[in-house]
């Protein structure tokens, strides 16, 4: 286990150290003290390392992350995890607006609340927030999974493509082609292997899923505002 | 008939200059549809622009440099304030950012060609890097769209430089457009979409919002590809004193503009014509922002809108730009719009010259579509090797009026190396009408 502390490191030395981390090192543990909500903390990640952060962080934490395991040991700011390709971020306190964001793949679990446009145009990841999620979440999502434990704010999934939602609460409203859809087997099985991976203890069957109605895929005049 | 009627005179059938004939066939079309029209291209109507300003040439006070003999340099370097590998072009014109989807393969890896071959830069576009541009462009700058589409951080360490696009001339405040008709397979796969569905480009980004989180957005960026890029700032011209300067702000090496003559892969005709300044009044507003900011030359400008002569670039460098960007052109170059396929425009119900329906994929000229049986008309090769003649001109023509002007650089141009032709144009570029020594808002001449 590495440290590197932020109090007298400047986050540039960080960032390239932890970016310079090939997948054969042996140093695979990093611990991050002192993070002091700054931003752009161990972003542009593309090795199988673990990277614990002692605390708050700012906006973008473990962006566009690659193979990497980000455990934040606090509340991340906006776009945590944005466009991640892969590996997973693991979030113990709350996230602000963005979580996600148009991340292409790898899992991102949030065991507090998340704020609006969680999943906004996500691309192919998994987001699992083990309690309530803002406004306009997974606006215009076009792949991958939301699972939501607690509740979902207004506009639910609006202008949704092909991405799948899943919310075990209330849903305050759905978003423009948003709609409830049928909770099939094949569902059960992806939810039930998401909520293992995160770690959430949940029976599936308590969630409901929401897609697409797939109305405003080709350009009608009758949908437009 | 009496001899009385044949003497009355009658009245000539008038036009109305109001509901003219496009207009009128416009609202026949709007009314058969209920669809508004969608096309590619930039602003169609005249508007002020670089044809409305003369360059004066030496005289008695400024003496000429020879011409062909006397050097005349014209590189450019983008990206000096921060970033570790500025771009080094040998020209001040760039390729600006189009859309793999948009354009076909072919054509991108022609604008690759056709650029690095001319030592400048060519631009990715909404959906992300090809390997085939990627391949062919000695200097590849990779633009950061709202949409997201295709953007990975393997592309992005790729890059020369990184554009964070905001907003372009036709349509500042739009998102972007690709209609099912052209999402191929490739594309679709690109775009994480399915296929053949419309696809939307935000016009906002989906994680930040205003100038203080696009200075976190920077470094974020930055941080990613460590401080080793330039990062560019593209805005469509709206406020361009407002916008430069929060770009400069927010971190931006590079500022690119672009006035209401950009073009389009794809928008709505009434946003394309009807939203944002022509690209004459972004200059100077955009430069006094640098200057106020003591920043002119430090960040560099790049100017982009209705860009087709060397006399357009060095009119653009003289108001205060650093580099030029051409999209249209750069299609004109490759063979859109060419005369010899006007037996298909006329089957398209339109013309040479006209043609603007890039949106379709039905594109004769084989650039603006992504049926490979229409992409093969256009030979890369052959494309490029154009792409550089025309640069090559453009830079020639820049050069003779600059040494014509007593200049051995192209960045010495400056405005007083100019007059306008009308009192619009004189107020845009704030040069002195021709033959005055005044403009419309100069400082202590009262107007
Ligand atoms: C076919 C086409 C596709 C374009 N795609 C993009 C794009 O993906 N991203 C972008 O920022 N601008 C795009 N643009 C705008 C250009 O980058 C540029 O701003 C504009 O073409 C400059 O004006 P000009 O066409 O008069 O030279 C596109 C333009 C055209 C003609």
């Amino acid at each position: 286990m590495s440290q590197i502390d932020l109090a007298n490191t400047s986050l540039r030395e960080l960032n390239a150290t932890l970016q310079a981390q090939k997948g054969g090192d042996n140093q695979t543990a990093w611990e991050i003290l002192n993070p002091r909500g700054s931003h752009a903390l161990a972003v542009g990640l593309d090795a199988p390392i673990e990277v614990t952060v002692k605390g708050h962080t700012g906006y973008y934490c473990a962006g566009m992350n690659q193979q990497a395991t980000v455990h934040v040991e606090g509340s991340v700011g906006p776009g945590v995890a944005e466009n991640m390709m892969s590996g997973s971020v693991i979030v113990e306190g709350d996230a602000s607006q963005y979580a996600g964001a148009t991340g292409h793949g790898g899992l991102l679990v949030i065991k507090g609340n998340a704020s609006s446009r969680c999943g906004i145009s996500m691309k192919g990841i998994d987001i699992v927030v083990q309690g309530n999620i803002g406004h306009m979440s997974a606006f215009m999502a076009q792949a991958g999974n939301l699972v939501v434990c607690g509740d979902a704010g207004d506009a639910l999934g609006d202008s949704l493509y092909e991405a799948r939602l899943f919310v075990r609460g209330s849903v305050k409203s759905l978003g423009a082609d948003c709609i409830e859809k049928e909770m099939r087997p094949e569902h059960l099985d992806l939810l039930s292997d998401l909520l293992t991976r995160a770690g959430v203890d949940a029976k599936p069957e308590d969630f409901r899923r929401y897609g697409s109605a797939r109305k405003l895929y080709n350009f009608d005049i009758d949908n437009a505002y | 008939m009496s001899d009385q009627d044949h003497k009355i005179p009658r009245t000539v059938p008038i036009q109305s200059a109001t509901f003219s004939n496009p207009i009128n066939a416009e609202i026949r079309r709007a009314a058969a549809t209920g669809i508004y029209d969608i096309r590619g291209g930039g602003a169609k109507r005249r508007v002020p622009h670089f044809d409305d300003l003369l360059f004066l040439g030496a005289s008695v006070s400024r003496y000429p440099l020879e011409g062909y003999r006397e050097r005349c340099d014209t590189s450019v370097t983008l990206g000096t304030r921060f970033a570790k590998n500025p771009i080094k072009l040998d020209i001040p014109i760039t390729i600006a950012g189009m859309s793999f989807g948009a354009l076909s393969a072919q054509a991108k890896e022609a604008l690759g060609r056709g650029a690095s071959a001319a030592g400048t830069s060519t631009t990715t576009g909404d959906g992300g890097m090809t390997p085939e541009e990627r391949g062919h462009s000695s200097k590849l700058v990779y633009q950061y769209l709202p949409s997201r589409y295709g953007m990975n951080p393997d592309d992005l360490r790729k890059a020369d430089a990184i554009e964070i696009v905001v907003g372009q001339g036709a349509k500042p405040g739009g998102g972007g457009m690709l209609l099912g008709q052209k999402i191929s397979d490739r594309v679709a796969e690109m775009r994480t979409l399915p296929k053949g569905i419309d696809q939307r480009s935000a016009c906002r980004h989906p994680d930040w919002t205003g100038p203080d989180d696009l200075e976190i957005k920077i470094l974020e960026l930055r941080e990613i590809t460590g401080w080793r890029v330039p990062i560019y700032v593209k805005v469509g011209g709206t406020r361009p004193y407002f916008d430069t300067a929060l770009a400069v702000k927010a971190g931006a090496d590079v500022v690119v503009l672009d006035g209401m003559q950009g073009g389009t892969a794809a928008t709505q005709d009434v946003f394309i014509e009807h939203v944002g300044l022509p690209t004459l009044a972004c200059i100077r507003p955009a430069v006094r922002a640098l200057q106020d900011l003591g920043l002119h030359r430090e960040v560099q400008l790049v100017v982009s809108g209705g860009i087709r002569t060397g006399a357009d670039v060095a009119k653009a460098l003289a108001l205060g730009a650093d580099a030029v960007a051409i999209g249209t052109a750069a299609l004109v170059a490759l063979g859109d719009n060419d005369p010899k396929w006007e037996d298909e425009y006329q089957k398209l119900g339109t013309t040479t010259g006209a043609y603007d329906d890039w949106h379709e994929g039905l594109d004769p000229a084989g650039i603006t579509t992504q049926d490979p049986e229409l992409a093969k008309r256009l030979d890369p090769v052959e494309g490029g090797r154009r792409l550089r003649n025309y640069l090559k001109v453009m830079t020639l023509e820049a050069q003779t009026i600059a040494r014509a002007c007593g200049h051995n650089h192209l960045h010495n141009l400056e405005p007083e190396d100019l007059c306008a032709l009308t009192m619009e144009a004189a107020a845009m570029a704030q040069v002195p009408l021709a033959g005055t020594d005044w403009y419309p808002g100069k400082p202590g001449s009262g107007y």
